[in-house]
């Protein structure tokens, strides 16, 4: 038995057999709970993996080694939000104000509120910068943080931590707040919790899912600005 | 669908050598991303070929991100000492730029009287 445990640990399709079977319980368990915010597919997948790996006393680069290959596709993905942002392109030309007005004063908040209430709460320089492109999309996050001296594997925690609190909060919360425009809705959430959003907001409306999508994409890119420029207020 | 996948890399790969040759700020999946944008803007039939391999990839959104997401395992220690600051920072700074997005938009689609 330890013999057959040891080999298998050697290769890749035990941890990544088991990361697919953890998504696929999180999955049904998210769908039995009526798709509810609070059952996230990613959180609950963590939480799965996490105690896997504390139980087996697996450290995470071993575990990596397997689900690598699903990370790697993060990258074919964000070339694949060009397909929905295309399907939306008729709505962007007639909402050009709006996206942009959305695009500079939501990524400005994210970048400027983590690295401020961050220094005020007396987080050291380098979780500053880790923290400045939480934001972004996490293959986009991980480049800028190395950019200005963050630690990108922090910056990869921080982005799925604010992904999933994205996701949790953004539709109780525009609820409460009254917004119906599902442009707004999407777009919003995809500026500030990047593809976690973007994946919450399709489950919840094909236009809300589009515009986060779009949302996501455009962040990508004013994050590179935005980041260096947030942190830069507090140094 | 091994051309729409080779279609799809194509645009990666040719985003990350621009992106590294120039040194540019932006990552190379999202000038892949961009230039995925100009072919299907410009050839409507690669927006066929496309749809479903985007399609499946990104109904399955989430499960990409969880390899990253168990390396939190990873940062417990540092998570223990400086979690409560980090969580808040986070979270506060989240809800607080979806808030301001989604005002900024819905003030600006009514001042220019833009409707869904």
């Amino acid at each position: 038995m330890t013999e057959i445990w040891s080999y298998l640990t050697q290769g890749p399709l035990l941890w990544l057999t088991l990361t697919l079977a953890a998504f696929a319980v999180a999955d049904a368990i998210s769908r039995a709970a009526g798709r509810s915010p609070l059952a996230n597919p990613v959180m609950l997948s963590v939480v799965i993996l996490g105690s896997l790996l504390w139980a087996s006393g697996t450290p995470y680069p071993i575990y990596f080694e397997g689900a690598q290959f699903v990370h790697f596709l993060l990258g074919p993905a964000t070339v694949a939000l060009a397909l929905p942002i295309r399907d939306n392109l008729h709505h962007v030309g007639r909402a050009a104000l709006p996206l942009a007005a959305a695009l500079i004063a939501g990524s400005a908040t994210a970048a400027g509120t983590a690295v401020g209430i961050g220094w005020a709460l007396g987080l050291d320089g380098q979780i500053l910068a880790s923290l400045a492109p939480k934001s972004a999309t996490a293959p986009v996050a991980i480049g800028i943080s190395e950019t200005i001296g963050g630690l990108p594997t922090l910056t990869a925690v921080l982005v799925l931590l604010t992904g999933m609190i994205g996701a949790i909060t953004v539709t109780p919360m525009m609820n409460r707040l009254g917004t119906t425009d599902w442009r707004a809705r999407g777009f919003a959430v995809g500026v500030a919790a990047h593809g976690i959003g973007t994946a919450r907001a399709f489950q919840v409306n094909p236009v809300a899912g589009a515009f986060a999508g779009l949302g996501m994409g455009l962040n990508a890119i004013a994050t590179a600005f935005i980041a260096p420029w947030a942190l830069g207020l507090f140094e | 669908m091994i051309h729409a996948l080779l279609l799809l890399l194509a645009c990666q790969l040719a985003g990350e050598t621009v992106s590294r040759a120039l040194n540019l700020p932006l990552p190379g999946p999202v000038l892949g991303m961009l230039l995925m944008l100009g072919i299907l803007v410009t050839v409507p039939k690669a927006a066929d070929l496309m749809r479903p391999v985007a399609g499946f990839i990104l109904a399955n959104l989430s499960l990409l991100f969880v390899p990253a997401g168990v390396g939190v395992v990873a940062y417990l220690g540092v998570l223990h000492q400086d979690g409560l600051a980090i969580l808040l920072a986070v979270a506060l700074s989240t809800v607080t730029a979806i808030i301001v997005g989604a005002l900024a938009f819905t003030a600006v689609a009514r001042m220019t009287g833009n409707r869904e």
